[in-house]
């Protein structure tokens, strides 16, 4: 008797803890899943940046970065991306309340080329960035199929071979 | 009289079923771009596909041509020559949407003009590109 009520409480722990593993994982999982779907809902920017590139998810860079990059548009990464002064505002705007200053920028503002980005997408190999599918990391579409809606979520995932 | 009259309706009304047929490219654009290009050269004699086909296919002193975003084949998607994005054609005859809003078209030239040319298109330039875009047919 006294050693079956020993053995149940043995049991009842270990069922326990495992649950409880379980939901934290879950709960771990569901987290990671998570921050990797962004918004990205204003039209002008849609309009004006998703034209050359996909309109990267605003909370991918911190305000700063942001300002920055709008400010410098006529000399965009190589490219004349200029806007109108009212576009230019409003999507300013819209790309400031919408960032993350977790997320902080590399030097050089491109988001490829911050520590967050790095570390992501350590395990895809050099020679996959260079697949004529892939282009150039600025590409999302070529592995995150869902990128242009801002899902970068593990699922939507296909890297290309 | 009255066989004047119905030669000049039907005269009309194929003048609007062909430029229907067409691009709806707004005629006051287009007019203020011939306007400009006669005011900057007097012996201007109108926008011509067959310049602008040309001059969409060369490389006007940097690495990129139109045709190396839109392809040497404006009635099919394009790719930008950086980031890869996908580009819907540009040929009003594949992507109607194409060459319909002035603002959108000026945004465009100024943006693109600047890369492959390194400078402003002349009036004449955005013209003959406009004539050469809108006389494929798909």
């Amino acid at each position: 008797m006294m050693l079956n009520e020993r053995k149940r409480k043995w049991f009842d722990a270990v069922v326990w803890s495992a649950s409880a593993l379980f939901a934290a994982g879950l709960a771990v999982d569901a987290a990671h899943a998570e921050s990797h779907r962004y918004a990205v809902d204003n039209a002008a920017y849609v309009a004006e940046c998703g034209g050359c590139h996909v309109a990267y998810p605003p909370a991918l860079l911190g305000a700063e970065a942001w300002r920055a990059i709008m400010q410098g548009l006529q000399q965009h990464f190589g490219t004349d991306a200029s806007v109108c002064d009212a576009k230019r505002a409003e999507v300013t705007a819209y790309l400031v309340g919408a960032s993350n200053g977790k997320r902080s920028a590399a030097t050089t503002l491109r988001i490829t080329d911050s520590q967050w980005f790095r570390k992501e997408h350590a395990e895809i190999a050099a020679a996959t960035w260079k697949l004529p599918a892939v282009k150039s990391a600025a590409n999302c579409e070529a592995c995150h199929q869902q990128a242009n809606s801002g899902d970068f979520s593990e699922r939507g995932i296909r890297v290309p071979r | 009289m009255n066989l004047r009259f119905t030669a000049a309706m039907s005269a009309t009304l194929l003048l609007a079923f062909a430029s229907a047929s067409v691009a709806q490219v707004p005629t006051d654009y287009l007019r203020s771009l011939e306007t400009a290009a006669r005011a900057a050269e007097p012996g201007f004699a109108g926008f011509s596909a067959q310049r602008g086909r040309t001059w969409f296919n060369a490389r006007h002193g940097t690495d990129w041509s139109c045709s190396t975003c839109h392809t040497a084949d404006p009635l099919t998607a394009g790719r930008h020559a950086t980031t890869g994005r996908s580009i819907a054609a540009m040929a009003p005859a594949a992507n109607p949407e194409r060459l319909t809003g002035p603002a959108k078209m000026e945004k465009w030239f100024k943006r693109n003009c600047g890369d492959v040319l390194g400078r402003v298109c002349t009036p004449a330039e955005k013209g003959d590109v406009i004539a050469y875009l809108t006389s494929l047919k798909g």
